[in-house]
């Protein structure tokens, strides 16, 4: 029998039917991905295989069977016996994904002793047990913290020993390593394999990420609004795909081996640092998040700005638009020195949810900065200002690619991509000539991330702008720009055109962070991961 | 732990901060009032030159900021007070004399606090208990008929009136069945079982209401919290409900439950006045509207000021205990 067995799942929630007739199976010891956009039903199929869905006021239909349990027919009893004890499920977010109160060692020894008669010291025992094994340093003093002591990759690995502890059949990993960065992904990946290669376990994974998927199982299902697309071995789905939709969405993937092609930068300098730094706290407890840095941003091209999380990207990021005044060295707009806030140095913010006021239209949200301009000149409530603000909001709307009808709109009425269309609208409406972008498409889906990323092309093609591009996806950054700067702990490491530094980058840092990125040819993933190992031994 | 004692030094140092704040401000809003702050100290029945003597006594012609070193002085280390042809002595903590009734007003505290703290930290215990018990309750059993009825019947404890509560249970308990004698203050030294019985009522009907406010506030804070992910987390891994809640929900849910406690608990050591009216419990409550009703401004600058002590109080230990349950506090 199948670890897994899905026929004809479906799952509704009211009205919207999140999965609709997928069926799929999965052998012992196999692993299997399925991947999708935000809203494509994945993370409900993975609920579903555990019962989660179950006294939520969703409804369900097919059969679900998981490692010999009918879950939709099994007792509260049987599904207990179920999660956690055949089959563990790693969540995305492990910061929130474990009791802030609890020491981790306890937490996972209370899951252990849910499924295991066992007393208290021999489940701590075993809690040690596999924090060790999933590599966490010094697991017996370490099983004494409580997770915000965690880094977030240790915490990850903490969530992976917890599934570890009751020894299960199946492993179903929700977006495991979409809160991490690139480095520690490669790691929490690879263990992944490592264990699966030890226990002979079967691993469910859900990705929104091609490239992660590429590198830890070996078959693929595509979903798209609830149903399966595609379904194969991951060598031919990702290789030579069959569906239309696959097709679209393996090329939205930026690639990080892709050269950049032809700049239209031109010599004309707008935004210089020099020895940029800049402090928080003090004494004992000051934290330099960015030191001596030196940027220059020229008409017309695009700066890309890559790191990994507290690296000093969106600090330098805020201080070039003026919204954080720096602690050392200075700024010069066009030639001359300047501080504080500039119309003409804008920002793209990377939330566009949280960016953006809900209880304002968002045409409102975008007149804001042509109102705080007008009052400057003393323009405000001259005949027809109103009017002339409108219709140039308007105008906006549709040079990113919404409608002029859309003024009214509250943000909740927008989907994502077109929230942050409406957050580059808001950057447009002061005529800037430079655009800070903030990890601009980090909350998108690929297919999303690529229209944004073709649209703010287009408006630099068009206006002539000088784009900064802060990122921590390492292909994203190579696509769109034509220099790139690689930071870490608030130092740039390395700098220069985006194809040199990609294709023979120098500093080791930025060939350690290349050779994590997930490849999307398997085999391509394979290699890498047994060049990293022998990295790891050496 | 260094960590923790350095957070409960910063805490208290700020404790004090903030009742020096309060002394100031309530020094400056009861004495730098416009009128004749001697005669209204004295009391209306003053003659002149009692009122002559009050403002030697209390400096009324020094400075603002010397009169009020003098107050503080006062409450440190103690002061004395001349009053012409002896010397009467106030110690520490000196909160004045009372020209009304002849008596220190730290000694007519002293009589009334015991009142008040017996009546609140008991209907403290029944309303923590009743509150956070019905709130857990009706959080676990969301969307059954049993969490209506209990939503019922908190909604109707808030909205009806103490003395509504009080009058009934006493009628109830103690005219028609007459299970407990009318209720009457006996001080715990005397006799700590008459003290609890004819506490009893009083207790509950403070405890209904305050009640009510209790559970709906762990009611939210408890689906609030059941609905975080690393509640999801134990639930996929097979934890069962009971332990969920015990373990990982309630404790979560209890910080915010703590923060109002800490509040009403203060507040209500001063703010009892009705339970403490239609009981006949002799406490703060009653003793301040006595005093603003007779004008005894030392009594109502005192009282004021020792209600201000115990609400901030309250809240120190309350910001303490919530350290101790989550230590990411200490941090911050």
């Amino acid at each position: 029998m199948s670890l897994v067995d899905v026929t004809d799942l479906t799952v509704e929630f009211g009205s919207l039917r999140a999965v609709d007739g997928l069926s799929f199976r999965l052998e012992r010891g196999a692993a299997l991905a399925l991947v999708g956009e935000s809203g494509s039903g994945k993370s409900t199929v993975a609920g579903a295989l555990l019962g989660l869905h179950h006294g939520t006021g969703a409804r369900i239909g097919g059969s679900v069977h998981v490692v010999g349990t009918d879950v939709q027919r099994a007792s509260d009893e049987e599904l207990r016996r179920l999660r956690g004890g055949k089959a563990a499920m790693v969540f995305q977010d492990p910061l929130s994904s474990l009791d802030p109160y609890y020491a981790i060692g306890d937490q996972i020894a209370e899951v252990h002793r849910v499924h295991a008669r066992v007393s208290r010291r021999a489940a701590r025992a075993r809690a040690v047990e596999v924090l060790d094994r999933v590599g966490i340093p010094d697991a017996r003093r370490r099983s004494r913290s409580r997770p915000h002591e965690f880094s977030g990759g240790m915490r990850q690995r903490a969530l992976i020993a917890m599934a570890l502890a009751c020894a299960p059949d199946l492993l179903i990993a929700d977006e495991p390593t979409t809160a991490l960065d690139v480095t520690v992904q490669a790691q929490i990946l690879d263990l992944l394999h490592t264990l699966r290669e030890e226990t002979g376990m079967g691993l469910l994974l859900v990705t929104h990420d091609v490239g992660v998927a590429a590198e830890s199982v070996d078959e693929v299902l595509v979903m798209r609004h609830g149903k399966a697309v595609e379904h194969g071995p991951v060598g031919t789905v990702l290789g030579a795909p069959a569906q239309a939709y696959t097709r679209e969405l393996l090329g939205a993937v930026p690639r990080v081996d892709a050269p950049r092609g032809a700049s239209r930068a031109t010599d004309e300098v707008v935004l210089e640092a020099t020895g940029l730094g800049r402090a928080f706290g003090r004494g004992k407890q000051q934290v330099v998040a960015v030191d001596d840095v030196a940027l220059t941003i020229r008409r017309g091209e695009t700066l890309g700005i890559v790191g990994e999380s507290g690296s000093g990207k969106t600090t330098l990021g805020r201080m070039l638009v003026g919204l954080l005044e720096p602690t050392a060295g200075r700024i010069s707009y066009e030639g001359s020195a300047h501080t504080g806030v500039n119309p003409a140095v804008q920002m793209v913010f990377q939330d566009p949810v949280s960016s953006l006021n809900p209880r304002r239209s968002v045409g409102e949200s975008i007149a804001d900065p042509l109102r705080a301009r007008g009052e400057a000149r003393g323009e405000v409530g001259g005949e027809g200002a109103e009017e002339r603000i409108r219709e140039r909001v308007r105008a906006l709307l549709e040079r990113v690619g919404l409608e002029g009808a859309h003024y009214d709109r509250y943000p909740h009425e927008f989907s994502g991509g077109q929230r942050q269309r409406v957050g580059i609208a808001r950057a447009l409406a002061a005529d800037p000539r430079v655009i800070v972008c903030d990890e601009p498409v980090s909350a998108l889906d690929v297919t999303t991330q690529a229209q944004v990323v073709a649209l703010l092309g287009e408006l630099q093609r068009e206006l002539g702008l000088a784009l900064v591009f802060v990122a921590h996806d390492l292909a994203v950054v190579r696509q769109v720009s034509d220099r790139v700067a690689v930071m870490r702990r608030g130092r740039i490491v390395e700098s220069g055109p985006a194809d040199e530094v990609y294709d023979s980058p120098r500093d080791p840092y930025t060939r350690r962070l290349l050779a994590a990125v997930p490849a999307l040819d398997p085999e391509v993933a394979a290699r890498r991961r047994a060049a990293r190992r022998e990295l790891a031994v050496a | 732990m260094n960590g923790f004692g350095g957070f409960v030094l910063r805490r208290a140092v700020g404790t004090v901060i903030t009742l020096l704040a309060i002394s100031v401000i309530i020094y400056v809003v009861f004495y730098a009032t416009p009128g004749n702050v001697a005669q209204i100290t004295c009391g209306p029945r003053c003659s002149p030159e009692q009122v002559r003597q009050v403002t030697e006594q209390l400096r009324l012609d020094d400075p603002l900021y010397l009169r009020y070193w003098h107050f503080l002085v006062g409450i440190l280390v103690g002061r004395d007070y001349s009053t012409g042809t002896s010397l009467e002595h106030c110690a520490a903590p000196c909160l004045g004399l009372s020209y009304q009734s002849d008596q220190q007003v730290l000694d007519i505290i002293l009589t009334k606090l015991p009142v008040s703290l017996s009546l609140v930290l008991g209907a403290m215990v029944l309303w923590l208990v009743l509150g956070v018990g019905t709130g857990v309750l009706s959080a676990w059993r969301r969307g059954r008929i049993s969490e209506r009825v209990l939503t019922a019947v908190t909604l109707a404890g808030t909205a009806t009136p103490v003395f509504v509560i009080g009058l009934v249970l006493m009628i109830v308990v103690c005219g028609e069945f007459q299970l407990l004698p009318f209720p009457q203050y006996v001080p715990f030294t005397d006799d700590p079982e008459q003290w609890a019985w004819n506490l009893l009522l009083p207790w509950f009907s403070l405890a209904l209401i305050e009640a009510a406010a209790f559970a709906r506030l762990t009611r939210a804070s408890m689906l609030e919290t059941l609905a975080e992910d690393h509640i999801r987390t134990f639930r996929a891994y097979g934890v069962g409900e009971r332990a969920i809640i015990r373990r990982h929900a309630l404790r979560g849910a209890l910080a915010p439950v703590i923060a109002l406690n800490a509040n009403n608990v203060g507040s209500a050591v001063g703010g009892a006045v009705l339970t403490e009216t239609l009981f006949g419990l002799p406490g703060i409550g009653q003793e301040l509207v006595h005093a603003v009703k007779v004008v005894d401004l030392p009594v109502v600058v005192g009282m004021v000021l020792v209600i201000g002590f115990f609400v901030v109080l309250a809240n120190a230990v309350a910001d303490v205990l919530y350290a101790v349950a989550d230590r990411r506090v200490v941090l911050a």
